[in-house]
């Protein structure tokens, strides 16, 4: 059974074209990198295949399942369970300190709260991040904000995690570190990862990489570039 | 790069004969071009002549005979001085990528001179992800991080250039050939 798929993804906003038909297998364990310019369509498709945005047209599967069929709600609950999402900028909330923050996905999931805290303890502690525990965003540096959030994304131990340019909003070093970590936790957990990026020197994190050129895949260039030999796994 | 300088630098921590020098160069420079044994007895026996550095001590250890060399006032000199002197930054754009793509794009067509520059970008990649794989592996030394850091940089602005290139093909070659 593949992992995740996109079957002919088509997705526009208003006129103007996203996605102009993007087939695409994500396999389970691997880190992929779809990159290409600005506009290319990346960003929409990484937001397709998490089921936050539904194609117009095309079909993305999930262990088989097509989820773009799926109700928002449970869409909404395979993004808690199964998936986790980081962003550019970390997006975590204003209010909560660091640790309520990464408790937030497990208290949503039903976890009770001293379980939950425990936990988002645990992945603080293990992103280095321990100290700002009860800090709020505002007193955190970017780095700081990003390992916040990448435990956030990790806390729930999804299968796939969804990174659209998680770097960008760093300086190179704390971005250096932020990736460095992910790939490795990923790699010991198994986790999949897509990692969006317009950068070779992010993308080269990644086991291969799939380039978009105007809405479609870029076959003519690196697009579907296959795995190193003798790479990662 | 100016060998004889860098022997010089790693002579500052004490005297050292040209087995330990060749030895310190590979583990602080990991990744550049390799330093034959031979180079280095040339270029020590260069700077001894120069009195840059002057024998300190033989050390018989059941084999050859192995002078020890230390730093001279004069080579010490000569360091700070190298040290103290900026880099001219490029002053001249010479690459043999550079120029491979220019004849490429002067004697092939646009569809080849293309095929070249995606075959290029294609080789960076891959040598930018055996980098990337080798400064993030656990346990990797900080004299490699920071060599792997070096070639990351370079091969990264190389492949932004490639990129910005290949999107120029159309235009430059019709522009070269007219």
């Amino acid at each position: 059974m593949t992992f995740l798929q996109a079957r002919g993804v088509v997705r526009a906003y208003g006129h103007t074209p996203a996605l102009r038909g993007v087939t695409l297998d994500v396999a389970e364990g691997e880190i992929l990198a779809v990159t290409g310019p600005s506009g290319c369509g990346k960003s929409t498709l990484l937001h397709c295949l998490a089921g936050i945005l539904r194609p117009d047209a095309g079909q993305v599967t999930w262990r088989g399942e097509r989820i773009d069929t799926w109700s928002e709600a449970a869409r909404s609950r395979l993004r808690r369970t199964e998936f986790g999402v980081l962003f550019q900028f970390g997006q975590l909330v204003a209010e909560l300190t660091a640790a309520e923050n990464v408790a937030l996905p497990l208290l949503l999931a039903g976890t009770g709260r001293r379980a939950a805290r425990t936990a988002a303890l645990a992945w603080l502690d293990r992103l280095g991040v321990a100290d700002v525990a009860d800090a709020r965003p505002g007193e955190m540096s970017g780095g700081q904000q990003q390992r916040c959030a990448m435990s956030r994304a990790l806390v729930t131990e999804p299968r796939v995690i969804f990174a659209d340019e998680p770097t960008g909003a760093l300086d190179t070093l704390a971005g250096e570190q932020v990736l460095t970590q992910l790939v490795r936790l990923a790699r010991e957990q198994r986790t999949t990862v897509v990692l969006v990026t317009h950068e070779p020197r992010i993308a080269a994190y990644a086991d291969r990489e799939v380039s978009l050129r105007d809405g479609m895949v870029d076959h003519t260039g690196l697009g579907l570039d296959p795995a190193l030999p003798g790479g990662s796994r | 790069m100016s060998t004889s300088h860098v022997l010089l630098g790693l002579l500052a921590a004490g005297p050292r004969h040209g087995y330990e020098l060749k030895r310190a160069h590979d583990e602080r420079l990991p990744r550049a071009r390799p330093l034959a044994f031979g180079q280095v007895y040339a270029t020590l026996a260069r700077l001894h002549r120069d009195g840059l550095v002057a024998p300190a001590g033989q050390e018989r250890d059941g084999g050859p005979d192995r002078t020890a060399y230390a730093l001279t006032d004069d080579g010490r000199a000569a360091l700070d001085h190298w040290l103290g002197t900026v880099e001219p930054p490029m002053p001249y754009v010479t690459s043999t990528l550079f120029a491979k793509v220019v004849v490429a794009l002067l004697v092939a067509d646009a569809g080849q001179a293309r095929d070249c520059l995606i075959a290029q970008r294609r080789a960076h990649t891959q040598r930018l992800r055996e980098l990337t794989a080798l400064k993030t592996a656990p346990g990797a030394r900080l004299d490699e991080v920071i060599a792997a850091d070096f070639a990351i940089a370079h091969l990264d602005a190389d492949l932004r250039w490639l990129h910005t290139t290949l999107d120029r093909v159309a235009d430059w070659h019709r522009e070269v050939r007219s």
